[in-house]
């Protein structure tokens, strides 16, 4: 029972004790970071086949269809199939790319979206590297995902492919203000960028995203903008620029993309589940700390779930609408929160009273904000009415 | 010995990529090449231990700087398809500016008794950096925040002003 309870730092104590059988201690050491880095990337894969088949399940559904449902059970190996589809067709660059640019970029995509693996605590000691700069690695490499889209978007030598670059350097920029702006609220009260760290600051079911809902929604509308899903998908707007910065691209190199995307919308939920939902904590996780994955992967899918839904359901925004309600709404309502949470977490009053005064007002921030644009919105249709 | 052997391998990578920024006559790869030397000088900060100077250098050089140098050459017409002639008229005063830069740094580097500390670096890095911040380097530091600031109110009046 007890090598159960604590099933993967026990399996990945014995792998240690094994290889020190037989190697010198730092050949254990790189055999053993080799290994972690080989586990995380498998798993990238996995769970990126796993979370396309829910995606496709989901937004069938929503739209009242099956979804994938021949190759295997309920269709579960439809996206191994697509991928050996993908795998075996012609490498395609066409004539005028610029070579080079043009098939760094969807390896780039993915090296910075399996990078932001290296961060995420699956559970009590399960992290490839507890970073004490955890957060801020995320935003970084983050913007590496930026600079392949745009050199995708440079190197296929195409206009629509270069038009969605653009797009993406106004979305992916102005996004990613608000979104640092909103982690950095879970980061003040918690007093650490490691991502351990945050999660050991929920202890107690004091959960950041129910203390801060205002943070955590402006973090959930940024990290959809980042994606760039749907109603933010406006770098790939079919109806607009056909397919956008990979419309040139096929075979693998656009599972590339394809890939990239998925395990960057999976990683971001990780994330808005380490800051703002207590990571990998649950009841009887401090006994048996093999639960915490189970509570950390239902605490992903059900906000991954959540991205689904945004995705079924809404219509793509204007380009215009879409920058105004960055600069406009999300960045100074960032800014509002980030000061409230400094202001208050510094007050010298019980712990209880102190988190009852940011929750109160983060509830207060979310009404203003939404009573402003309720406002503006009003006097924009009267003022066009007046117009005529 | 292996620390040697990765320092040696990035400190090449990172001068290969800044040689290929003035050599390449494409100024899309220049800019390209830019931001993997930057992400060379990361890859030392990390060899340093300095992980959140490595992660800053990632964010404003290769995730802001470089982009925006990308994106300023996408937005400007011609020399990219052309390629630019990699010299110019003032070559040789630059020439000569960029030999007398060479040569303080050499013996800045080797006429310098540089301190060395053999203590390893503490733990609580980030932290002891924010109290730098707002303690005995706040001066610095605010005069810095001010100049974002107002480039920021800048950059937000020229936009208004087209309207």
């Amino acid at each position: 029972m007890g090598f159960v309870a604590d099933l993967f730092r026990n399996l990945g104590a014995a792998f240690v004790g094994w290889l020190s059988g037989f190697l010198p201690p730092w050949a254990v050491a790189l055999v053993n970071d080799v290994a972690v880095a080989l586990l995380l990337l498998t798993l990238a894969l996995l769970i990126v086949l796993y979370v396309i088949w829910f995606e496709r399940k989901a937004i069938a559904r929503v739209q009242d269809r099956l979804g994938p449902n021949r190759a295997g059970p309920a269709g579960l190996l439809q996206n191994l199939a697509d991928a050996m589809k993908l795998l075996i067709k012609e490498s395609i660059t066409p004539s005028g790319a610029d070579r080079w640019v043009y098939n760094l970029a969807p390896i780039l995509s993915v090296f910075a979206a399996i990078m932001l693996l290296a961060v995420v605590p699956f559970g009590a000691g399960l992290i490839g590297e507890d970073l004490n700069v955890g957060v801020l690695y995320i935003v970084a490499m983050g913007s590496l995902g930026s600079m392949a889209v745009l050199m995708a978007g440079w190197g296929s030598n195409n206009k629509y492919a270069l038009l969605g670059g653009f797009r993406v350097v106004a979305q992916l920029l102005s996004y990613e203000i608000p979104m640092v702006l909103a982690m950095l609220s879970p980061v003040l009260l918690a007093g650490t960028l490691s991502m351990q760290g945050v999660v050991a600051a929920q202890a107690g079911g004091r959960w950041f995203g129910v203390l801060m809902p205002a943070a955590f929604l402006i973090y959930l509308v940024s990290a959809v903008a980042e994606t760039g899903r749907s109603p933010f998908d406006l770098l790939e707007a079919e109806s607009e620029l056909v397919a956008g910065f990979h419309i040139e691209y096929s075979g693998m190199k656009f599972a590339w993309f394809y890939l990239a995307e998925f395990m960057n919308t999976f990683t971001l939920s990780a994330v808005a589940t380490t800051l703002f939902f207590g990571g990998w904590l649950g009841p009887f996780v401090d006994r048996a700390p093999v639960l915490g994955v189970v509570y950390f992967a239902i605490k992903v899918s059900i906000i991954y779930a959540l991205f689904t839904w945004f995705r079924a359901t809404l219509p793509r925004v204007r380009i215009d609408q879409l920058m105004a309600f960055a600069w406009k709404v999300l960045v100074p309502g960032a800014l509002a929160n980030l000061l409230l949470v400094a202001v208050l977490a510094k007050l010298p009053l019980p712990d209880l009273l102190n988190s009852l005064l940011i929750l109160a007002a983060n509830v207060a921030l979310i009404l203003t904000g939404l009573g402003m644009i309720g406002r503006s919105l009003r006097l924009q249709t009267q003022r066009r009415l007046a117009q005529g | 010995m292996l620390l040697q052997a990765i320092f040696i391998l990035v400190s090449l990578a990172t001068l290969g990529a800044a040689l290929l920024v003035v050599l390449t006559r494409n100024l899309f790869h220049s800019a390209l090449f830019l931001a993997a030397s930057f992400f060379g000088v990361a890859a030392l900060y990390v060899l340093l231990e300095a992980e959140f100077l490595a992660v800053v250098q990632v964010l404003i050089y290769v995730g802001a700087i470089a982009t925006l140098i990308v994106f300023a050459i996408m937005l400007s017409r011609g020399g990219v398809q052309r390629g630019v002639p990699l010299f110019n008229a003032e070559w040789a005063i630059v020439a000569v500016g960029v030999a007398l830069l060479g040569g303080v740094l050499i013996v800045l580097l080797t006429q310098v008794a540089w301190p060395v500390s053999q203590a390893a670096p503490p733990a609580d890095l980030i932290a002891r950096l924010g109290q730098a911040f707002v303690g005995p380097y706040v001066i610095p530091f605010e005069v810095a925040s001010a100049l974002l600031v107002t480039a920021l109110i800048g950059a937000i009046l020229i936009a208004r002003e087209r309207e």
